[in-house]
């Protein structure tokens, strides 16, 4: 079950700093761990994280092994117009996940 | 022989502390830095949070929603009163979620998120378990067992929890027990666990008898800290450092 949560403010002031939380479920493995029997437990992690805003890119995140399951990343933008935010997160195993928040700048 | 006495004088007052008064009694969230408690309070981006909504995709998934209806309202208050007598006997939270799904083993991801949603209806809610002539002696096992020394260390639970909570254990305080927010997002267990589990834990750093899940002993100790936790108000699913 590939879960993902935004949070974006509704609304906003134009000009206004914004902060946008994203939380995506993943384990996150490193492909550094074992098993009991010695195996390499393969890498399975998120990439990369893009969010654009009225399909400009705003923020863009590549991620790493060793980074916690289920990663939290928080940071703003500044809210320039009403319309919609696209979140994609992609990483190892084919994973691909897209989320949408729309926000009202007043 | 000096060290001896002095070891004992050490330990003497450890024996003699009661139970903690009602007033002084505090939630394991008081303990917390500032940054954890802002993770418990994040209602939208919080660790527990994907945990939740697994648990409530299971909740039609399973077809719980066919008999109990709305969660919201059938589930309100719940977690508050377990461990609870069904058909005769004490059965935790856990225990009671499985009953129609018993293909859901104890602390698989699954029971654990359906669970902590069927907790989290209880938010706010005072703790209030059943005390009666059935209960009353699960609750004197649950409170010998938490008197009791045990394991190679020969510690009790009562010893950390009574009479030496607000101190620091390897740098972190040490809480007052009081199961306020199970199922819990622990951060150093990166995901959500059982109250079994925080036994477990405990019942290794102690190097005692580890019980297994389900254990007797360990139904019969939550009902006892739920009973020493009456009237604090629920929190689940909390996050714990």
């Amino acid at each position: 079950m590939a879960r993902v949560v935004v949070n974006v403010p509704a609304e906003a002031k134009k000009g206004e700093v914004i902060e946008i939380r994203t939380l995506a479920g993943h384990p996150m493995e490193t492909g550094f761990r074992r098993t009991q029997l010695g195996e390499l437990v393969p890498r399975d992690i998120i990439r990369s994280l893009v969010c654009s805003y009225n399909g400009v890119e705003v923020f863009r995140a590549e991620l790493h092994p060793a980074m916690a399951a289920n990663p939290l990343l928080t940071f703003t933008t500044v809210a320039t117009e009403s319309g919609t935010l696209e979140f994609r997160w992609s990483g190892d195993n084919g994973f691909s996940v897209t989320e949408k928040a729309s926000i009202k700048v007043v | 022989m000096k060290e001896v006495l002095l070891a004992f004088s050490l330990f003497l007052p450890l024996i003699a502390v009661g139970e903690i008064p009602l007033s002084e009694r505090k939630s394991g969230y008081e303990f917390m830095s500032r940054e954890t408690r802002a993770m418990q309070d994040d209602e939208v981006t919080g660790p527990a949070v994907l945990t939740l909504l697994d648990g409530e995709a299971l909740w039609g998934k399973l077809g719980c929603q066919g008999c109990h209806k709305d969660a919201a309202v059938s589930m309100k208050g719940v977690a508050a009163r377990y461990p609870a007598m069904v058909d005769g006997k004490l059965t935790t939270l856990e225990q009671q979620v499985r009953h129609k799904a018993p293909q859901l083993g104890y602390e698989s991801r699954d029971l654990l998120a359906l669970t902590a949603f069927v907790a989290k209806q209880s938010r706010g809610m005072p703790i209030e378990v059943e005390v009666s002539n059935r209960t009353r002696p699960s609750i004197d096992r649950g409170n010998e067992f938490f008197h009791r020394r045990q394991g190679q260390l020969n510690l009790a639970c009562a010893q950390c929890h009574d009479a030496n909570w607000g101190k620091k254990l390897a740098g972190t305080p040490v809480p007052q027990a009081h199961p306020t927010g199970y199922p819990l997002y622990r951060l150093e267990w990166q995901s959500v666990g059982s109250i079994t589990r925080r036994f477990r834990n405990c019942l290794t750093g102690m190097r005692a008898e580890l019980l297994p899940h389900g254990a007797p002993e360990l139904v019969d100790l939550e009902l006892y800290l739920m009973w020493r936790a009456r009237g604090m108000k629920m929190e689940a699913p909390a996050v714990r450092p």
